[in-house]
């Protein structure tokens, strides 16, 4: 069916993955910061002498960036030879000779990682929120808190888009899997760097733009309401955030061909 | 084992004049290279050659077809349909096998094929079936469950072939087939394409710059050269000129009976070793015998003639001729 194919891709990719025992241990440790959070929740639900340690909204934001470690492994692990290991193969001419357009090609690409991504994120996430109403006993948290739904799924959903299209991007750049990577990593540590260093010369955290990281922390504590944790304007992070997956749909743009023109 | 796979097609017998793909015009522009120059030209249905050496614009012109590339001016049909305008339509319709080895990293073959099919349109298990069905008609059914990554050249030749197969499409493009293959492998292939162009009635273009591959497995040559079209047509009426040709081995100067050769209005096309080609062409010998002809003029010019041969004209012969007037 037209415009179908990118779900033949996306599937594929994601069952291609999960037969790898690896990548399933990685999946299953991804979720022991939910384990953790969801004995808290029925602890401090159940027994009145731990009442301290009830979940607030802040909590759900700490168990996000809690997760932000696994999903740097993920997006390493399953995005890093998405497009990189097609390039190495080949693989580009056979897919784009078939009736698919080379967006539902990205796309399907892009939804395996975004899947995996969101399944240690925006799933536990929600998951807790529910624990949290069925350990209680109650609503009255959920709707004290309404906001964190679409919170959680917002500060998901965006996290998943920057590391899905950025991984992409640099996919498509590459024939290696490992220097994919390596970029990757290189990436995200050194735009932190830069910015630490600029704290240290300036005093200032209205660098922090300079960070990958800290542009989408600035942005998701705003989601969650919370106080943001730099002094850079959040849209400016959101600016930052949105320009980076644009300019990785353009680099995807530009490197997705059937046929690769040396001049 | 060999199973009809293959959808066997009723070709109208009026079939073989009706284009397939046409060209009008088409440029296309590798930076300040201009890989095919105005080239028009048309592929009846049936099996065509798309033949020339390397550096033609064989492929360039297949890539422009699938939408791989686009023309910097120019029109270019494939069914009727503007490859600028319906290219996932003619996908769909088209088998494509490239000219360098590619596959779907991490994949079996069968698991392969059956997602070509997929991607093509096919239900999951049509596709799966069929990937069976085609693996056994490359000859890959014993080794269908191998990483295709463990394949040899030529068994990863085949399962090009099977994954431009397995949608059943109306028309195959098939770049260099051959490369890489044994000569056993090589002629198995050929015998594939012959069987596909011949009995399963496919439409297919085989560019390749071997000459006795075309002329095995197709009816019809397109030959390039320089980004052009150089020559067009069914390779019976392409060979076969009024004339003859014979092979010719002389002790002398070579190079100014060549010019009296070209003079009496005959070609020359050299050949490997000290043999070479002449085609003379019907009226050149004057009422006289061709053999005769030669033998006469060699002793005007004191040239000793060492062999002489009539020989069948081949397509060897059209390309050095269309390459020739080039």
């Amino acid at each position: 069916m037209p415009g179908q194919a990118w779900t033949v891709i996306a599937r594929a990719g994601i069952l291609t993955m999960i037969r790898k025992r690896a990548f399933l241990g990685l999946l299953m440790f991804a979720w022991g910061p939910f384990l953790v959070r969801a004995v808290q929740i029925y602890v401090t639900a159940n027994y009145p002498q731990v009442a301290m340690f009830a979940p607030t909204a802040e909590t759900f934001r700490q168990f996000l960036e809690q997760q932000d470690f696994f999903v740097f492994i993920v997006t390493i692990y399953v995005g890093a030879g998405l497009i990189a290991n097609d390039r190495r193969a080949n693989a580009l001419q056979i897919y784009l000779a078939k009736p698919l357009m080379r967006a539902e090609y990205i796309f399907g690409k892009a939804a395996i990682l975004f899947a995996f991504i969101l399944f240690v994120t925006l799933i536990p996430g929600l998951l807790l929120l529910l624990l949290q109403v069925l350990f209680a006993g109650s609503f009255a948290f959920l709707s004290k808190n309404l906001f964190l739904f679409p919170a959680i799924t917002v500060a998901a959903v965006l996290q998943a888009l920057l590391a899905t299209f950025t991984m992409l991007a640099l996919s498509s750049l590459s024939k290696s899997a490992r220097y994919v990577g390596i970029l990757y990593a290189g990436i995200l540590f050194f735009t932190a760097a830069i910015y630490h260093a600029m704290l240290a010369i300036t005093g200032s955290t209205r660098v922090s733009w300079i960070s990958l990281g800290a542009n989408l922390a600035q942005v998701v504590d705003v989601i969650f309401r919370l106080k943001p944790r730099y002094s850079t304007p959040w849209p400016v992070s959101l600016i930052v955030i949105l320009g980076l997956v644009a300019l990785s749909i353009s680099v995807l743009e530009r490197r997705v061909r059937g046929v690769e023109v040396v001049t | 084992m060999k199973l009809d796979v293959i959808t066997t097609r009723e070709r109208p017998s009026s079939s073989a004049d009706t284009p397939v793909v046409l060209l009008d015009n088409v440029t296309v522009i590798y930076g300040s290279n201009r890989a095919l120059k105005e080239v028009s030209g048309r592929f009846n249905a049936g099996a065509v050659g798309l033949l020339g050496p390397n550096g033609a614009g064989k492929s360039t012109l297949l890539k422009a077809l699938l939408g791989f590339i686009k023309p910097a001016s120019g029109r270019m049909t494939v069914f009727d349909l503007d490859v600028a305008k319906h290219p996932l339509e003619i996908r769909a319709r088209i088998g494509y096998m490239p000219e360098t080895d590619g596959h779907i990293p991490g994949m079996n073959a069968v698991s392969f094929v059956a997602y070509c099919g997929q991607l093509a349109g096919l239900p999951a298990l049509d596709a799966m079936q069929r990937a069976h069905e085609v693996l056994y008609y490359v000859g890959l059914g014993e080794a269908r469950y191998r990483n295709v990554e463990t394949y040899s050249t030529g068994m990863k030749q085949r399962i090009k072939l099977a994954q431009a197969l397995v949608h059943d499409p109306d028309l195959l493009f098939l770049d260099e087939p051959t490369n890489g293959m044994d000569p056993k492998g090589r002629d198995e292939m050929l015998e594939l394409i012959r069987d596909l162009g011949h009995n399963k009635n496919v439409n297919l273009i085989l560019s390749s710059h071997l000459l006795p591959d075309v002329e095995f497995t197709c009816d019809d040559v397109v030959v390039m050269d320089k980004g052009q079209v150089a020559a067009q047509g069914p390779i019976d009426q392409l060979k076969g000129p009024a004339g003859r040709v014979f092979e010719l081995r002389i002790k002398g100067d070579l190079p100014s009976f060549v010019e009296v050769l070209h003079a009496a209005g005959m070609e020359c096309t050299s050949t490997d070793e000290d043999v070479m080609r002449v085609f003379v062409p019907d009226g050149a010998s004057r009422g006289r015998k061709d053999q005769a002809m030669l033998f006469a003029l060699a002793a005007q010019h004191g040239v000793q003639v060492r062999h002489l041969r009539p020989s069948i004209p081949t397509l060897e012969d059209v390309f050095a001729k269309a390459l020739g007037e080039q």
